[in-house]
């Protein structure tokens, strides 16, 4: 018998630092056909933008400036996709897989089996969160890489024209690009944070996703509001389109990193928050 | 294969109390189930043994006492005493769009424990114990409640267990899969695992079960071996006779108790009196014995004196 043999043996078992329960979340979450469909719904955007722009005439719309300069550079309809479903489409999508998150279990009766193992009310909290956290960096991506290859496909790369009217190549637009999906994808993460909190509270996946969604629709109204001005810079969906800034030559940072801090403190207030319910919640379901 | 030391019992209470806002759901349980014991927890729907199991495995916080779990505190020493627990609490529950194999496999990966390279290896064999290997690739939706349940057995059987809890392990099983899990407990048992079952079926007890407690409105009123249960239990005598009011009356004078006249027999409860002394005396009184015996009270009697309207719940 070997020397390693031998330690597995005569070793009690220890904990394993592992991937297996995020790949096992991840293969559930990716695996079920509702979200693969709502994935598939959030490509479809830039497809359709990138045809319609293409089939109709060029011209002046009231849309996101980002839909007039699509002509100019296919790269755009990557940006345009991911403005017009930053309302609702993608915090929607992190709003169904957050709000399922915890909820979704606890409705089919998997949560205590899941806390028998024991799997470790933080640890699940931890690896729901970190599937959450990649799930919106995808969904992100794939709007972001669909508009990206129909853009090019449809349009042409080539010099690309900035916000700030300066020109650069098609290499910085795609890093621009890059740093729009990663932005966005930590905005939509701390989305996902409030949903796993409030996917604690209830055993109706549904439900949980729905509160999810109007707690989002909310902060979009109050931001509207102008008397509210004091409170905007509190909320967190005030600072997603700042992602404009990211096309502005040089980068203009300040709002990027307000947005960033914002998202950071969301994120750690109600994943905290999650585990404060969960942690000493009686498990009934 | 216990590992716990050998004067603490697997499970242990003490002052075992939950409360829901007004409900007292479990009032002051004391729960001592044995090492190597089949111990049978029994009660009506709704008398808490699923509460109560709950607390064990940390699901639910008591409102008040102490619970010790093969030697441990719970729910303080969860992460490390609980995976030495395999559990069936309140039904099977799995995704229904993943197969058995699939959903058996989830579980070992969130067991931080767990061996990924035996994990294959580990679920086939708890799918080959409950039967379920051939249906190991269906999807969970298509399983009947028989199939569902053994899979849900099936998990507690994913690692090496001391100590088994399972909540109505055979509800939904048809009268073959009830022998075969009944066959597994025992083979559990002889393993050397304590096995804590609950259950409303009172053949299964005295089929399997060497402890019995027994479980009413939230209170353990009766807890102990199964024959000290029966045998505490008080015995009946029946007096086939056609001078059933003579015979209650002698009866009466020999110091029984409970005693009740139906046509062609008398019954009563033995007490303390010695049984040999019983027909002698009805003869002398002219009584004549067409027949003469004493009842052991079945499980049932025991349970429903136990649990009954207008029992004494002191004992």
């Amino acid at each position: 018998m070997s020397a390693a043999e031998l330690a597995v043996v005569a070793s009690p078992p220890r904990a394993r630092l592992s991937t297996r329960f995020l790949r096992s979340e991840l293969k559930i979450i990716f695996g079920r056909r509702r979200n693969i469909a709502g994935l598939a719904v959030l490509a479809a955007v830039p497809v359709i933008l990138a045809i319609a722009v293409r089939v109709s005439s060029p011209g002046q719309g009231d849309g996101p400036d980002f839909i007039t300069a699509i002509a100019g550079n296919g790269l755009f309809v990557a940006f345009a996709a991911l403005a017009l479903e930053l309302p609702l489409f993608l915090p929607l999508a992190v709003s169904a897989i957050s709000g399922d998150s915890v909820a979704g279990e606890a409705n089919l009766g998997t949560l205590r089996y899941l806390l028998g193992i024991p799997a470790g009310r933080t640890r699940l909290l931890v690896i729901k969160y970190a599937a959450i956290v990649i799930f919106a960096v995808v969904a992100t991506l794939v709007v972001a890489t669909v508009g990206t290859i129909m853009g090019l496909a449809l349009f042409g790369g080539g010099e690309m024209t900035l916000l700030s009217g300066t020109q650069t190549s098609l290499a910085d637009g795609v890093w621009r690009l890059a740093l729009t999906t990663l932005y966005l994808a930590a905005q939509f993460s701390a989305l996902g944070a409030i949903g796993l909190f409030i996917s604690t509270l209830t055993e109706q996946p549904i439900g949980a996703t729905i509160a999810v969604v109007l707690v989002n629709v909310m902060m979009f109204i109050l931001n509207s509001i102008s008397q509210l001005d004091w409170l905007h810079p509190w909320l967190l969906t005030h600072w997603w389109t700042a992602f404009g800034d990211l096309l502005r030559d040089p980068i203009a940072t300040e709002s990027i990193q307000r947005g960033l801090i914002t998202a950071l403190i969301y994120a750690s207030t109600f994943w905290l928050a999650a585990w404060a319910r969960l942690a000493t919640k009686d498990i009934s379901s | 294969m216990t590992s716990a030391p050998a004067e603490t019992a697997p499970v242990v209470t003490s002052g075992l109390t939950k409360q829901f806002r007004r409900q007292i759901a479990v009032d002051r349980i004391d729960l001592e189930v044995p090492g190597g014991a089949v111990y049978g927890f029994l009660g009506p729907n709704g008398s808490g043994k699923t509460t109560t199991i709950r607390m064990l495995l940390g699901l639910i916080s008591p409102t008040a006492g102490a619970i010790s779990l093969l030697g441990t505190p719970m729910p303080a020493a969860a992460r490390s005493v609980l995976r030495r627990v395999g559990s069936l609490v309140e039904g099977p529950a799995f995704h229904p769009y993943l197969s058995g194999r699939a959903n058996l496999a989830r579980l070992d990966a969130a067991d931080r424990f767990s061996d990924p390279r035996t994990s294959r290896m580990r679920i086939d064999s708890a799918l080959d114990r409950v039967g379920l290997l051939a249906a190991a690739e269906k999807r969970y939706r298509a399983y009947s409640l028989g199939m569902r349940q053994r899979l849900a057995i099936a998990n507690s059987l994913l690692m090496p267990r001391d100590l088994l809890v399972l909540d109505e392990p055979t509800n939904g099983l048809d009268p073959q899969g009830t022998r075969e899990v009944r066959h597994l407990i025992g083979e559990l048992a002889r393993d050397g695992a304590t096995v804590l079952v609950s259950t409303h079926l009172l053949a299964e007890v005295e089929q399997i079960c060497s402890h019995v407690g027994v479980m009413y409105e939230g209170k353990l009123v009766a807890q102990g071996p199964l024959g000290e249960l029966r045998a505490g239990s008080a015995q009946t005598v029946r007096v086939d006779t056609d001078r059933t009011d003579d015979a209650a009356r002698v009866l009466t004078e020999l110091g029984l108790r409970d005693i009740s006249i139906s046509p062609g027999y008398v019954t009563a409860a033995l007490g303390e009196v010695a049984v040999e002394k019983i027909v002698p005396n009805l003869v002398n009184a002219c009584v004549p014995v067409l027949g003469f015996a004493v009842l052991q009270p079945s499980l049932e009697d025991v349970f429903v004196s136990l649990t009954g309207e207008g029992f004494d719940v002191s004992g």
